[in-house]
């Protein structure tokens, strides 16, 4: 079946919706609103970015002086030097305006005893240029990514826009390089469908399913990444990959950063506050790439709580009343899957797989740029965690994320929305699902001994053993020969499941496929680049390397190999230094 | 330790009708029901259909009968469930597959009680101001996560499916409770028809049921009452 619209958003999380509500804004004369559909193998409202807890980075100065400027050199700082600092720039001054927009569309913040949006302090956020930590951090307890997903949503069905729920986008369609449009498995039919499009954006969140300790939803498979990436486009700084430090022991569910903003302390085997050795000045709070670290670090040298792979996060001397009050959902976590009061006994923590810094490159304006030059290819966006314009870096400072998926989400919809008016209907190439209806015909009827389940298991450990927090070049060269084995299984597997209606176990070997290769990717680079930043740390090179390493990495796909490039990296205001907290 | 799951399978290509099935697996105790069907899933029966995402409690996919209630796989270990676990799809909607069902009527409901803030006019440069409390007044309803717990255990909605069910109550109530909204007489005039508010009996099955520890029967009965009076 094929529809035609002017532009497709594929995802329906915050910054597919934020680019939707862009896209299909009404002030221009009636007839000239763009047709847009938003294609989510989820319903909207199930998307990831409902489970961000801490909050949004802006600079309001609600409850004390704060400037931008400020965030700005937070984040460049954080990301270890590594982002583009214009893009940068354009994020920091923006957020304070989306996040009184984002008031505006209804969201329940959270609010100072006056009334206004509140504010908490979080990991890395400091004022005069890191002098102490300010207050900057917009929250809605606990929630504050329910709290976007659903107003944005809500604004969504205010504002009519046309949602195709449970549509697996599989292929992204190019005809001489110009974009036509993107292929979908509607899952209740399994019927594939083609949307013909001037322009299509790239909105699918992370690819946190590669690890198997991760804060990630099962289904952050990095989809959209995988696809664009078999097109032959680029991806960027894949080997940037964040571990929050405090996720539940064993299983990953994330603990927000605000838990440690509202005073929470990480303890060793003895009740030791070890962060007061590694960041004298920020402590708890100083960046999660440097908290991991230090974790892991404690860990090794035998100091994990009965000499496990664990430590504690103590909120036991925090006002009972704040940790109810302020951070309810996380409570709630610890009660159901640790049998925990927090309130009386610290939290089993380990680090776990959070955030991809890397992903398809874009410009501010969300264009998708193809190489070391930056040249945009005409129709094509992404924005959110799929994407890297680069304002992360080498290191996501937290609540960044959901700044750049509204930032970034809003400005992409605009451009998106503007191109489509200026550009000529494009036609269809020639059987354009026919390269997908081959390969999801092999997956179907496979008829190898090989189960989807069983090799994802085992990549997801092997990353988590080989490519996470301290990285060596002998692990990352037998990871790669580990993937090479798995990608030999993934040719062998086969499904039970032959029917065609909700063949999720179908989707689910093609969200395989994606991660196999990204991870491929990020392994590839990882092993590539011999330096430590951010959270790229090598022991086998444990100094950062501006002489040499002060660019972005670029990634290709060649066959079955990945080919590597370089972009420089853009500075304005602030000199690379040495970062310490 | 060996947990046995029986499980009511559908599937509308295949069956004719529901029929029950037996699974062992082995898990650790602390392991969530969740772990459980992708255990089932990924190694004994690979046509076994299930939503689910987040995996905590947090995206509202995976809301099924589980042991005669109607609660979140994510959320539910496996030790304090008896054996064997006994899981159905939540009833009132069409069974497309398993455990999922058809939720176009519910996001449909959801949709008429206008979800969104309706402003009384241009916002101001910064923010709205709203008072702490203010913002508690309509606090708990927007913990809601659109799972479907609540209506799909509500015996009103099952005698009646036109009811516009607790669920979208509940998102009714955080506007008309939003010191900042303006839609209330609109709202309210959705939720005083034949299908709306008045079809619950209180019956407390939602409160129960909502994994978000919403009270869903408080929000109704505020409700009830700002029609009685007029004005939320
Ligand atoms: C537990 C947790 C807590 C966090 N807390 C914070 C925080 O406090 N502050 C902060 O700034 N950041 C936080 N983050 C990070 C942040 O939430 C995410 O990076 C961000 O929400 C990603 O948004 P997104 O719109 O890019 O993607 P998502 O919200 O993940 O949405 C992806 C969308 O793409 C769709 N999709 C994916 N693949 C396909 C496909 N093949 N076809 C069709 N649709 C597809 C999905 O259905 C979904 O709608 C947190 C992350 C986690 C995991
Ligand atoms: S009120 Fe509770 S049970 Fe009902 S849909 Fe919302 S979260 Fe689910
Ligand atoms: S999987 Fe998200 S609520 Fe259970």
């Amino acid at each position: 079946m094929t529809h035609t619209f002017d532009a497709v958003i594929v995802g329906a999380g915050g910054a597919g919706l934020m680019a939707a509500l862009q896209a299909t804004r009404g002030q221009s004369p009636a007839g000239t609103v763009p047709k847009v559909a938003v294609l989510s193998k989820l319903y909207p409202t199930r998307s990831h970015t409902g489970t961000a807890q801490g909050g949004i980075g802006a600079a309001l100065g609600n409850s004390e002086e704060d400037r931008w400027e400020w965030h700005m050199f937070d984040t460049v700082k954080g990301g270890d030097y590594l982002g583009d600092q214009d893009a940068i720039e354009i994020m920091c001054r923006e957020a304070v305006d989306t996040v009184y927009e984002l008031e505006h569309m209804g969201l329940p913040f959270s609010r100072t005893p006056d009334g206004k949006i509140a504010q908490r302090p979080f990991g890395g956020h400091t004022r005069e240029f890191g002098k102490a930590a300010v207050r900057r951090a917009c929250y809605a307890a606990d929630r504050t990514g329910h709290m976007i997903l659903q107003t944005l949503y809500q604004q969504c069905i205010k504002q009519g826009v046309t949602f195709f729920d449970e549509f697996h986008v599989v292929d992204l369609l190019l005809d001489g390089g110009a974009v036509r449009g993107v292929a979908a498995v509607e899952i209740a039919t399994g019927d594939l469908h083609t949307f013909a499009a001037k322009a299509v954006l790239f909105a699918t969140g992370g690819c946190g399913r590669m690890f198997k300790i991760t804060s990630n939803a099962l289904t952050l498979t990095g989809d959209g990444m995988g696809v664009v990436y078999r097109r032959g486009i680029p991806l960027q700084d894949m080997e940037f990959f964040q571990f929050h430090p405090t996720g539940i022991y064993k299983m990953g569910i994330l603990i927000t950063e605000g838990a440690r903003g509202e005073g929470g302390i990480l303890r060793n085997n003895s009740g030791e506050r070890f962060m007061e050795r590694y960041a004298p000045n920020l402590k708890d709070l100083a960046p999660r790439d440097m908290v991991s670290r230090a974790m892991h670090t404690e860990i090794r040298q035998g100091r994990g709580i009965g000499g496990k792979d664990y430590l504690h996060l103590d909120l036991t001397h925090l006002d009972p009343q704040v940790i109810h009050d302020k951070l309810p959902d996380i409570t709630d976590f610890v009660e159901t899957y640790l049998g925990i009061d927090p309130v009386k006994a610290p939290i089993p923590v380990q680090p776990t797989a959070h955030y991809a810094m890397g992903g398809i490159p874009t410009n501010a304006d969300g264009e998708v740029v193809i190489d070391e030059r930056r040249t945009p290819l005409p129709g094509l966006y992404a924005a959110g965690e799929c994407a890297c314009v680069s304002v992360h870096g080498g290191n996501r400072l937290g609540t960044n994320s959901l700044v750049d998926i509204i930032v970034f989400g809003r400005r992409s919809g605009k451009a998106l929305g503007e191109y489509v008016k200026r550009s000529a209907p494009a036609g269809l190439p020639a059987d354009p699902e026919g390269q997908t209806r081959e390969r999801l015909k092999r997956l179907r009827e496979g008829r190898g001994p090989e189960r989807v389940s069983s090799i994802r298991e085992a990549l997801q450990a092997e990353m988590t053993d080989k490519a996470s927090v301290f990285r060596t070049a002998g692990e990352l060269q037998k990871m790669l020969e580990v993937l090479t084995g798995l990608k030999a299984r993934y040719e062998k597997a086969a499904l039970q499941d032959r029917g065609s209606r909700f063949n999720m176990e179908l989707l689910e070997a093609f969200e395989l496929g994606c991660l196999l290769d990204l991870a491929q990717v990020t392994v590839t680079c990882a092993l590539n680049r011999q330096e430590s930043r951010g959270a790229h740390c090598r022991e086998d090179f444990p100094k950062r390397d501006d002489a040499n390493w002060f660019k972005h990495t670029l990634a290709w796909k060649r066959g079955d190999r990945v080919e590597i490039g370089y972009k420089p990296v853009v500075v304005t205001r602030f000199q690379p230094q040495e970062r310490k907290y | 330790m060996n947990v046995t799951f029986k499980l009511l399978r559908f599937d509308p290509e295949r069956d004719a009708k529901p029929h029950w099935e037996s699974y062992q697996v082995e898990m650790e105790p602390t392991d969530r029901v969740l772990d459980g069907l992708e255990a089932i899933k990924g190694r004994l029966d690979g046509t076994l259909g299930f939503r689910r995402s987040c995996a905590h409690g947090i995206c509202g996919s995976d809301a099924m009968l589980i042991n005669g209630r109607n609660r979140l796989a994510c959320k539910v270990l496996v030790k304090n469930l008896e054996q064997p676990i006994a899981i159905e799809p939540m009833r009132g909607f069409k069974v497309v597959k398993d455990f999922m069902v058809d939720l176009t009527p519910f996001f449909a409901k959801y949709r008429s009680v206008k979800p969104f803030l309706i402003e009384s006019g241009p916002p101001p440069e910064k923010e709205r101001l709203q008072s702490p409390k203010d913002r508690e007044r309509f606090d708990d309803t927007t913990k809601c996560i659109l799972c479907g717990a609540c209506t799909t255990s509500c015996p009103s909605f099952w005698s009646n499916p036109d009811y516009a069910g607790p669920a979208a109550i509940v998102q009714a109530h955080r506007f008309l409770f939003d010191s900042r909204d303006a839609g209330k007489k609109e709202r309210l005039a959705v939720l005083n028809t034949q299908d709306g508010v008045w079809r619950c009996r209180t019956v407390f099955n939602c409160v129960q049921a909502c994994p978000r520890g919403i009270n869903v029967t408080r929000a109704i009965g505020e409700v009830k009452l700002a029609l009685l009076r007029g004005k939320a």
